[in-house]
């Protein structure tokens, strides 16, 4: 597996427990718009589990520059390097 | 910070909660199951999500539900999950409210508001570091940083008080998180304006006022002090969405609440039960021989064992009874209580001692059969991961301990971290506990020397004091009534507010009855309150007795007391009423046996009774009565 498709499958996984499905097909444009209970208080938990997954601290100009789910694997892939 | 580390990890937890998702029936003991395991803050939501959709509710009857406002100075919302699954994890259901952001006082105020109209039985006050050090900074002199003090303590006595008269119940107030970044360093304590020390003496002012006015705290700053602020709070996410307790740690912070709530409930665990072998020594006493265990001084693991037990016997000395179930030859566990020159639990510390080949499940029955307490009061502290396992499985209502890296220094840490024994304060019943308990063992001695029943208890020179319920007692009382299960008629839960109450209206009465005996004294045993329904009747509101005095003729006594108590009213009738629960079907035929007429049953096993005062007759009994204000 490359490196991002390591990071897509974690995430996967993350997604899937912070929705409480089993079939979330994440792809670099998803955004929050595209999925039903994505909020505020759901952003705060993928950001904090990504964190502890990942062992990485996101700052807050990294977490404010995200738009899709491909930002955010890029700013993991980038703090991982 | 691993959280939740004493809690088992399930296996296949995500396919359990998905099976949750959609089976039918009774699921709520799944959902306690799968509370308690070690889960992070996505799974507790996750669960209590849930829990929620399904709308899974306990059988009737099992605990009492708990209506929780949590009111608070910032946002809240992101606890609230990690309070109600603390809640599922001890079996008591939570249902919570939550004020409009920062508007906590206006709903507290406004008896029109949604808060009102919620009714909590809980109130959980949760105010920010930011939002109580308004004013404060650093140029401000010693008198007006005092004075400020003053003013927040006040503020948070006036919400206190507003909470109090509108609701009554627990009041819980969470302690100030300290996240401010030191100004002075080490001497910080000497820069008068700075919000650290300001929130130290705000704790220490808070901690003071508290039992004057009957709150219970929530220690997050005792909590923070342990695991390190970083863990408990980020200072981006404050800035990102006010949320000081970080997310993250939502089940931990969940879990101390609902250890509070269950404290209140007397849901606490009240005995810890240790193992033996590589538990409270190192090695296999069968095996290794008295001098071939690793026990004290002169090896770190032996200092470690020893530091086990010195944390157990802490705890019996106020008030958790120790009990031992190993599989041993029963000579030979007790040849190291008795002969071991390391050895800092003595024999008498044990109020239950089971070394026997039986599985550890049957012997934990026994412990709390002979204990007369509930298998769910029971901690069991094995070192032997398939000893673990097989009582979870088999008793999934005794807590059982995950033990960190098989580490005798780190036992201590994990009880005390996983709260079984939550307590909101200690009595002197408490204290004297284990001695209680050696002087049941004497007593049972003398009734197996004695030939019949009533050369026993003429010879234990009992003694009953009674009194009305008073300030003393009060707490005794209120805890009493919400801990009693067995033996209790109606398990009406009155809190202070209702034991007050009885205090004071002229046509009820409140007694608490203590026995002694040549043994010594058993403490405050029954609770009664009666209260006069009309001109002519007095009913039984609650009669609690404690399940160690029975076959000692205080049930008749009692009745003695209360029929004289009524006719000082002016009753001419009794009533007695049984109301069932999954515990109390020891008491249901009890009325009838003291000679009460049933008067109707309800389909579920419920009952009135009645007895014509007029015609009463009171037992003779050998308890000799008097009354007495010594509580």
């Amino acid at each position: 597996m490359t490196d991002d498709a390591k990071i897509y499958a974690d995430l996967t996984e993350i997604f899937n427990d912070v929705f409480m499905v089993d079939d979330m097909k994440l792809t670099p444009s998803l955004s929050a718009k595209d999925v039903a209970g994505w909020d505020s208080f759901k952003q705060i938990e993928i950001m904090v589990s990504v964190e502890e997954r990942f062992g990485i601290k996101l700052n807050t100009r990294e977490i404010d520059s995200l738009k899709s789910v491909g930002d955010l694997a890029r700013v993991i892939a980038k703090k991982k390097a | 910070m691993e959280q939740l580390r004493w809690l088992p990890e399930i296996m296949d937890w995500r396919q359990r909660l998905r099976a949750l998702a959609t089976t039918h029936g009774e699921i709520w003991p799944h959902a306690v199951a799968l509370a308690n395991a070690r889960i992070d803050f996505t799974r507790t939501n996750a669960l209590d999500d849930v829990v929620r959709r399904r709308q899974i509710h306990p059988p009737a009857a099992a605990t009492k539900p708990v209506r929780l406002a949590v009111l608070g100075s910032s946002t809240t919302a992101h606890l609230l999950p990690g309070i109600r699954v603390g809640g599922l994890r001890r079996d008591i259901f939570i249902s919570t409210y939550e004020s409009e952001y920062g508007q906590y006082l206006q709903a507290l105020l406004d008896t029109g508001s949604a808060l009102h109209a919620f009714k909590p039985s809980a109130v959980l006050f949760v105010f920010d570091a930011q939002h109580l050090t308004q004013g404060l900074h650093a140029a401000l002199t010693e008198d007006d940083a005092a004075s400020l003090l003053a003013e927040t303590l006040a503020r948070l006595q006036n919400c206190w008080s507003l909470a109090r008269e509108a609701f009554g119940g627990q009041i819980i107030q969470q302690t100030a998180l300290d996240v401010f970044p030191p100004l002075l360093g080490s001497n910080e304590y000497r820069l008068a304006g700075s919000k650290s020390g300001f929130l130290a003496r705000l704790n220490a002012a808070i901690r003071e006022s508290a039992a004057q006015y009957g709150i219970d705290l929530l220690a997050v700053d005792e909590a923070a002090r342990l695991h390190g602020i970083a863990t408990w709070h980020d200072p981006a996410l404050w800035h990102r969405s006010k949320q000081e307790v970080t997310p993250a740690l939502s089940p931990t912070y969940g879990d101390m609440v609902a250890r509070l709530i269950a404290a209140q409930q007397g849901r606490s665990r009240k005995c810890l039960v240790l193992d033996l072998d590589n538990t409270l020594w190192g090695g296999v006493i069968g095996d290794d021989g008295l001098d071939g265990i690793v026990l004290g001084q002169g090896s770190p693991l032996g200092e470690g064992f020893v530091a086990v037990q010195a944390y157990a016997r802490e705890l019996a000395r106020r008030g958790i009874i120790l009990a031992v179930s190993s599989k041993n030859d029963e000579a030979n566990a007790l040849e190291v209580f008795d002969k071991h020159p390391e050895m800092l639990l003595k024999r008498r510390d044990i109020a239950s001692f089971r070394a026997n080949w039986d599985d550890k499940a049957a012997n934990l029955r026994a412990v709390a059969d002979e204990l007369n307490i509930g298998l769910d009061s029971l901690v069991f502290l094995d070192d032997n991961p398939f000893e673990r396992n097989f009582v979870r499985e088999n008793l999934p209502m005794v807590a059982v301990p995950e033990v960190p890296d098989d580490d005798p220094a780190l036992v201590p840490g994990i009880l005390a971290e996983a709260g079984y024994f939550e307590s909101l304060g200690i009595t002197n019943e408490d204290r004297q506990r284990s001695a209680q308990y050696q002087e049941n063992r004497a007593r049972n001695q003398l009734r197996a020397t004695a030939t019949d029943i009533e050369g026993y208890l003429r010879a234990l020179d009992m003694r009953m004091i009674w009194s009305r319920f008073d300030k003393i007692s009060q707490q005794r009382v209120v805890q009493l009534i919400n801990k009693t299960n067995q033996f209790n008629l109606t398990t009406r839960r009155h809190n202070d507010a209702d034991v007050e109450g009885v205090m004071a209206d002229p046509k009820s009465f409140g007694l608490h009855i203590r026995l002694l005996d040549r043994f010594g004294d058993n403490g405050i045993i029954a609770i009664i309150i009666g209260r006069m329904l009309d001109d002519e009747a007095v009913t039984i509101d609650t009669w609690l007795m404690s399940c160690r005095v029975l076959g000692r003729q205080v049930e008749p006594t009692t009745l003695n007391l209360i029929a004289a108590q009524a006719k000082a009213l002016g009753a001419k009738t009794l009533i007695g009423q049984y109301i069932p629960t999954k515990k109390n079907a020891m008491v249901r035929d009890h009325y009838v046996k003291l000679g009460f007429e049933l008067v109707c049953q309800s389909p579920d096993g419920g009952s009135l009774a009645r007895l014509d005062l007029t015609r009463f007759q009171p037992a003779a009994t050998f308890i000799q009565v008097t009354e007495g204000a010594d509580a």
